[in-house]
């Protein structure tokens, strides 16, 4: 455009962009942070990213020394870099942890068997040795089967409830006393909206605890709690993390979708606003008079269940017996805020008529 | 113009062969037939959002909305123009240069 004298003939012009790192004033910024509005550059970034990351460790007391500590890692963007900072702040600041990656094999070809691949390779590329469990060890089916079973319509309801069980599973079995996830600040926003869309007031009381579970054998946390996504993408990216993008090839997943694409419209008017939704609903103050699910175990498999039989029980109950549209689109398992069985019963009638299919795949 | 394009986090899924990194050339003059020029004569300028609406008429095979909404790329999708945040470059005014480096990650894909 300025004619090819012009190429390597001059340093390259004052852009834009050329401005310096707020926090050291020397090198050029690369990013500007959705969290502050700073503009920064890559060196002062990966210092900060992991520093928050630290010290939310630190003051939510995330972890005690000692513990083994299975890390959810599907390959995505999320559990990758989440691997990544835990295994290097665990060596920087002497947490003791003895971490580990643990994947879910759910049995879907052409997406998992890929993104496990990933995993394999994180394994070696953070020396953190890994378990994958599968939904055919765990449950007899795997996700291919079901949908052959099922159809498209409802198997995301069966991949979500099986996978929270499958990874408290998986870590029992390999005696892990927490478990982390990669969910993120932009992930928690979503699912904030998405609790209050649906009235889902237990769950709306317990998706911003930055620890969960505590009561249960083993407790749950989330790292990433305050970490913005564009941060995680921006320090993947940097850092040349080896990370798998691929949209589950079952999942359309539309409701959650539009939660997404508004949470992100807002953040381009206003990053801040993640944050906020975060705040809203951690304050939130349930009203005395909500019923709340009493939390007991499930008569046939132990697991935490509000009801007779926890969900993946019931799921699996429809599948062997051939009849798997049974738990679908009825009650909320563990989250229904009835405890008692008529109520239920009145409800489930209500949803059938009501809610029945269109709502049945967003359960989470 | 020469310009190096990649495409990560999924967005190389809308491509052909799913191919993330495209070395191509931008015409800026008026007769570059089914390619994007710069709006006016003299102005020998590719922006940032000339150059959007020329990947998506010539580069993106299918589900364009993944990648654009409106005349700006679809929230969550980030864009670094030689690994510098495109926020810090002026966004879609950003003006580029010959052999510029432009990035675009999606971030909507799970992790």
């Amino acid at each position: 455009m300025d004619g090819p004298a012009a190429d390597g003939a001059r340093l390259p012009p004052p852009r834009a962009g050329s401005r310096l790192c707020v926090r050291c004033g020397e090198r050029k910024a690369a990013l500007k942070r959705p969290k502050t509005l700073e503009q920064i550059c890559r060196e002062c970034f990966y210092i900060v990213f992991e520093d928050e990351i630290h010290q939310t460790i630190v003051e939510n007391s995330l972890f005690k020394a000692g513990e083994r500590v299975a890390i959810g890692a599907s390959g995505g963007k999320d559990s990758t870099v989440l691997a990544y900072v835990l295994s290097e702040l665990n060596r920087h600041h002497n947490y003791g942890l003895d971490l580990f990656l643990l994947s879910i094999d759910e049995g879907i070809t052409g997406y998992r068997d890929d993104s496990l691949e990933t995993v394999k390779r994180n394994e070696i590329q953070y020396g953190l040795p890994l378990k994958i469990v599968s939904y055919k060890d765990l449950y007899g089916w795997t996700m291919d089967d079901i949908v052959k079973a099922i159809g498209l319509k409802n198997n995301c309801t069966f991949c979500g409830v099986f996978r929270r069980q499958a990874l408290d599973r998986g870590a029992a079995l390999l005696k892990a006393d927490k478990i982390v996830t990669g969910h993120n600040a932009d992930d928690i926003a979503e699912t904030v909206l998405l609790n209050i869309l649906r009235g889902d007031i237990a769950r709306l009381s317990r998706c911003t605890f930055i620890t969960t579970g505590e009561d249960g054998p083993i407790p749950r946390c989330k790292p990433f709690k305050y970490t913005y996504e564009k941060e995680i993408v921006m320090y993947a990216y940097f850092k040349k993390l080896d990370y798998f993008s691929t949209e589950c090839i079952y999942s359309p997943n539309a409701y959650r979708g539009f939660a997404r694409e508004f949470i992100k419209d807002l953040e381009r008017m206003r990053p801040r606003a993640i944050l906020d939704i975060i705040k809203s609903g951690e304050n939130f103050r349930i009203s005395t008079t909500t019923r709340m699910p009493e939390q007991g175990t499930c008569e046939r498999c132990g697991y935490i269940s509000s009801q007779k039989l926890c969900k993946a029980c019931v799921l699996l109950d429809g599948l062997n017996r051939g009849l798997p549209k049974l738990g679908i689109g009825r009650t909320k398992s563990g989250a229904g805020a009835d405890s008692d069985g008529k109520q239920r019963t009145k409800r489930s009638e209500r949803r059938n008529t009501s809610l029945q299919g269109k709502h049945g795949n967003f359960d989470f | 113009m020469h310009l190096t394009l990649e495409f990560g986090g999924g967005l190389e899924l809308l491509l052909e062969n799913s191919t993330k990194v495209h070395k191509v050339e931008i015409t800026t003059s008026k007769d570059g037939q089914g390619k994007v020029t710069t709006p006016k004569e003299g102005q020998d300028k590719v922006t940032m959002k000339s150059l959007l609406s020329w990947v998506k008429d010539n580069l993106i095979k299918e589900r364009p909305e993944m990648f654009v909404k409106g005349d700006s790329v679809r929230p969550g999708v980030l864009v670094l123009v030689n690994d510098c945040d495109w926020e810090l470059c002026g966004g879609l005014d950003a003006e580029l240069e010959e052999k510029d480096v432009v990035v675009f990650i999606s971030t909507l894909h799970g992790g």
